[in-house]
């Protein structure tokens, strides 16, 4: 039992690191650091250097652009890029409808879909929740009827992210009515140009527009368009929530988070000394920080367990629900550091470009927005108390 | 980077719990806690000629090579079976005073089970500082002249040498001049009052009334004894960490078998979502607390000291922490029954509790983690 990176993999994360400070652009590493909006072009950009360093398809087999790597590897890879102020990867191409293409596609569905999603020249989003599912997922009513080689979608999605930006979105829809509500489940890949296709935005508390809503108004998609045997979606709905676990913990870029709120209460004053010299403050980073490292090394278990072979159980769960839990707890800390100056809002100071003097500290803009809008890390890809649910009845025998 | 047990490890582990099962039901500690001696003779020759009693120490220094990872294993099965022999006190902490300090005679009587040690790192106003100490270790003539009174001491009713720190310089506080001794507990000047502890242990105030011992009594150099007594007490807090996720793991698994078999309402506990949720939550507690344990094991060994530092006080505030919520839900969830002498939760419960209480708890070694972590960037 040890916790030393082998040579190799000390020269891979070296590699990694040094890849990110020389590709990085600037002006993305800026916005990052400021906790700045991010246009759809500065994801994309940062998708396509790793996309050409053949470093996009994390966790995909070699023969569609995998880079081969090992449970560790991905581990440093996540932790790395979660260090080093790189964007996300936006998961619902690479890591959501990817993977089930591969899974489940056709050869056509294989060759239209996986090299553009690699590349970064299709974006995607996920139709999943609606106004009446959300938790409660398998009560989904947006109808697929077939006619003439067609399915005739109706309906609406929600919470639809980054809809604005998608060329295509991938649904659950229901194709049999009659049948119990997981087994008249299919999943379908959906052209956003296509005729009937409305997307509204849905207004975040912080002001900002993440979310969406997406109108189906008999909008025909191909048959072929159907991955998987019809009223079989569920099984693939499942396959994607149990792939790729270990990335939703996001350590690296808690780390950098954490890093972030020492170095402002650092810069905080409080009685004529820094704020991080105050015991009670200093306690609740030290609180956030034990708790960040319990994940990480539950994390790193896990990650051993893949190493060793052993298929990875229903432990997705525990790390949604204690990496959000953390996430949240460090943007609380970023709030309470600020004091006075998490009120101003000024929306023009979230976005790069503005040239006026920020009011306050630079780093005070974004916070509290960051705070607010981190209250969906607890709701979203199932909510931490599904998650619970699911903890008591698939490890507990509830 | 393989962050699980070894083939070996595990097989060590397995054979631990094999003992338990096969030797070490409720009922039978349940006899041992109430003898004289709170423990079992014949088990601790057991464990010897397992070699469980030098499996962390080198074979230069007569023992079977492990490290401190296969000491805090063996705890960690100790703590799921509640075993009361003291592990910890002879082997990991004595036995790793010895060892640190090069007492391989000394260290060969423990190996071979002939040995128990007990180590006065407490006084009554130290608390949790290590460097308190108001003991005074005088010199006189080639030797010195010991006299304080030493608090709470383990295993000291049973223990053949006492080890202790004494000042032979510096303030009452200060890690500067703090010297080790051994001390045999028949000298004169020497008085151990035992008793009983609340999880059925064994301990003892120690009253040392100018007790003359030789220079070769000295642990370490003299002044010398403080990064001594702060390795010793990173180690035993890593070791004592897996011993808590044990006893964690045991608490979880009777509470969920309880909800599982006692039926309200016409149904199994288990089928209320409330009730469900907190199991959930404990499952996690006992889940990553096993990850704080095994991260302070391995860091425990490392020459850096402040990683090891950090390592054990992250770990030991993790599990005082969840420990005491783990501890306290799973005794709500048995109700009744959870309160009663009768059912192995509560003394699972005890122990657990008294656990936080050793070489510092959640409070102090969070502050201690605070203060070590500084302004830097996240390691």
């Amino acid at each position: 039992m040890d916790l030393e990176l082998s040579p190799q993999d000390v020269a891979f994360r070296d590699e990694v690191r040094q890849f990110i400070a020389d590709h990085l652009p600037q002006d993305i590493r800026d916005k990052m650091r400021l906790g700045q909006h991010l246009e759809k072009d500065d994801y994309v950009r940062w998708q396509k250097i790793l996309y050409k360093r053949g470093w996009m398809g994390v966790g995909w087999p070699t023969e569609h652009g995998g880079p081969d790597w090992s449970p560790v590897q991905r581990y440093i890879f996540e932790e790395e890029t979660g260090l080093g102020d790189c964007p996300r990867i936006i998961p619902f191409g690479l890591r959501m409808v990817g993977p089930v293409i591969i899974a489940f596609g056709t050869d056509e569905q294989k060759q239209q879909h996986l090299p553009k999603i690699l590349s970064s020249d299709v974006w995607w989003c996920q139709g999943y929740s609606e106004p009446g599912a959300g938790s409660d997922l398998a009560s989904l009513k947006t109808r697929a009827v077939r006619d003439n080689g067609h399915y005739v979608v109706n309906g609406q999605k929600t919470w639809t992210t980054l809809a604005q930006y998608a060329d295509w979105i991938f649904c659950l829809v229901r194709t049999d009515e009659s049948a119990k509500k997981q087994e008249g489940i299919s999943f379908l890949l959906i052209d956003m140009k296509t005729p009937g296709i409305t997307v509204k935005p849905i207004v975040t508390l912080d002001g900002g527009r993440e979310v969406n809503e997406v109108f189906f108004d008999d909008v025909r998609v191909p048959v072929e368009n159907l991955v998987g045997p019809e009223n079989q979606g569920w099984t693939v709905a499942k396959f994607l929530l149990g792939h790729e676990r270990t990335n939703i913990a996001e350590v690296g870029r808690s780390k950098n988070q954490l890093a972030r709120v020492k170095e402002i209460a650092a810069a905080e004053m409080q009685n004529g000394a820094p704020l991080i010299e105050d015991p009670r403050f200093r306690e609740k980073i030290a609180d956030v920080e034990i708790d960040l490292m319990a994940l990480d090394m539950t994390l790193l278990r896990i990650v051993s367990a893949e190493s060793a072979g052993r298929a990875p159980g229903p432990e997705a769960s525990l790390l949604k629900i204690r990496a959000t839990e953390v996430q949240q707890a460090i943007t609380e800390l970023l709030v309470e550091a600020i004091g006075y100056y998490a009120n101003p809002y000024v929306k023009d100071a979230m976005s790069a470009g503005w040239n006026e003097p920020p009011v306050g500290p630079d780093y005070a803009a974004t916070l509290a927005p960051y705070y607010f809008n981190h209250r969906k890390a607890s709701i979203y890809g199932g909510s931490n108390e599904v998650q619970r649910g699911i903890i008591a009845k698939m490890v507990l025998g509830f | 980077m393989q962050f699980a047990l070894t083939d070996e490890q595990r097989m060590l582990q397995d054979s631990v719990d094999r003992f338990i099962e096969r030797d070490y039901d409720f009922e039978h500690r349940r006899s041992l806690i109430a003898t004289d001696e709170g423990f079992s003779d014949t088990h601790w020759k057991t464990f010897a000629d397992l070699g469980w009693l030098g499996v962390p120490f080198s074979e230069e220094q007569g023992g079977y090579g492990g490290g401190l990872v296969e000491a805090g294993l063996i705890l960690e099965a100790f703590g799921r079976g509640l075993v009361v022999e003291p592990y910890l006190w002879t082997v990991v902490v004595g036995g790793g005073l010895l060892s640190l300090a090069g007492r391989d005679d000394l260290l060969a009587e423990v190996i071979a089970g002939d040995l128990h040690l007990a180590f006065g790192f407490a006084e009554p106003q130290s608390r949790f500082d290590l460097a308190d100490v108001a003991t005074r270790g005088e010199k006189q003539g080639s030797g010195y002249r010991i006299t304080g009174h030493k608090a709470v001491v383990f295993n000291a009713p049973s223990a053949g040498r006492i080890i202790v720190p004494a000042r032979t310089g510096g303030a009452q506080r200060e890690a500067e001049g703090i010297s080790l001794f051994v001390i045999d507990p028949s000298a004169d000047g020497v008085s151990v009052r035992g008793y009983p502890t609340v999880d059925g242990l064994r301990a003892a105030e120690v009253e040392l009334d100018g007790v003359m011992v030789g220079a070769d009594a000295l642990l370490g150099g003299e002044g010398e004894g403080y990064p001594l007594i702060e390795t010793t007490a990173d180690r035993a807090t890593a070791a004592l960490c897996c011993e808590a996720a044990g006893v964690m793991q045991t608490m979880v698994a009777s509470t969920q078998d309880y909800l599982k078999t006692r039926n309200q309402f016409g149904v199994p506990l288990s089928k209320f979502q409330v009730l469900q949720h907190r199991m959930a939550e404990l499952f996690i507690h006992k889940e990553q607390s096993q990850s704080m344990a095994y991260m302070a094991l391995v860091r425990a060994g490392q020459e850096d000291r402040v990683a090891r530092a950090r390592a054990a006080s992250a770990a030991k505030t993790f599990v005082g922490d969840k420990g005491r919520i783990v501890g306290q839900e799973a005794i709500q969830m048995h109700g009744g029954m959870g309160v009663t002498d009768e059912m192995p939760i509560s003394h699972y419960f005890k122990r657990l509790t008294m656990i936080d209480t050793l070489f510092g708890n959640a409070d102090f070694h969070r502050r201690r983690f605070a203060n070590l972590s500084g302004t830097a960037r996240a390691a």
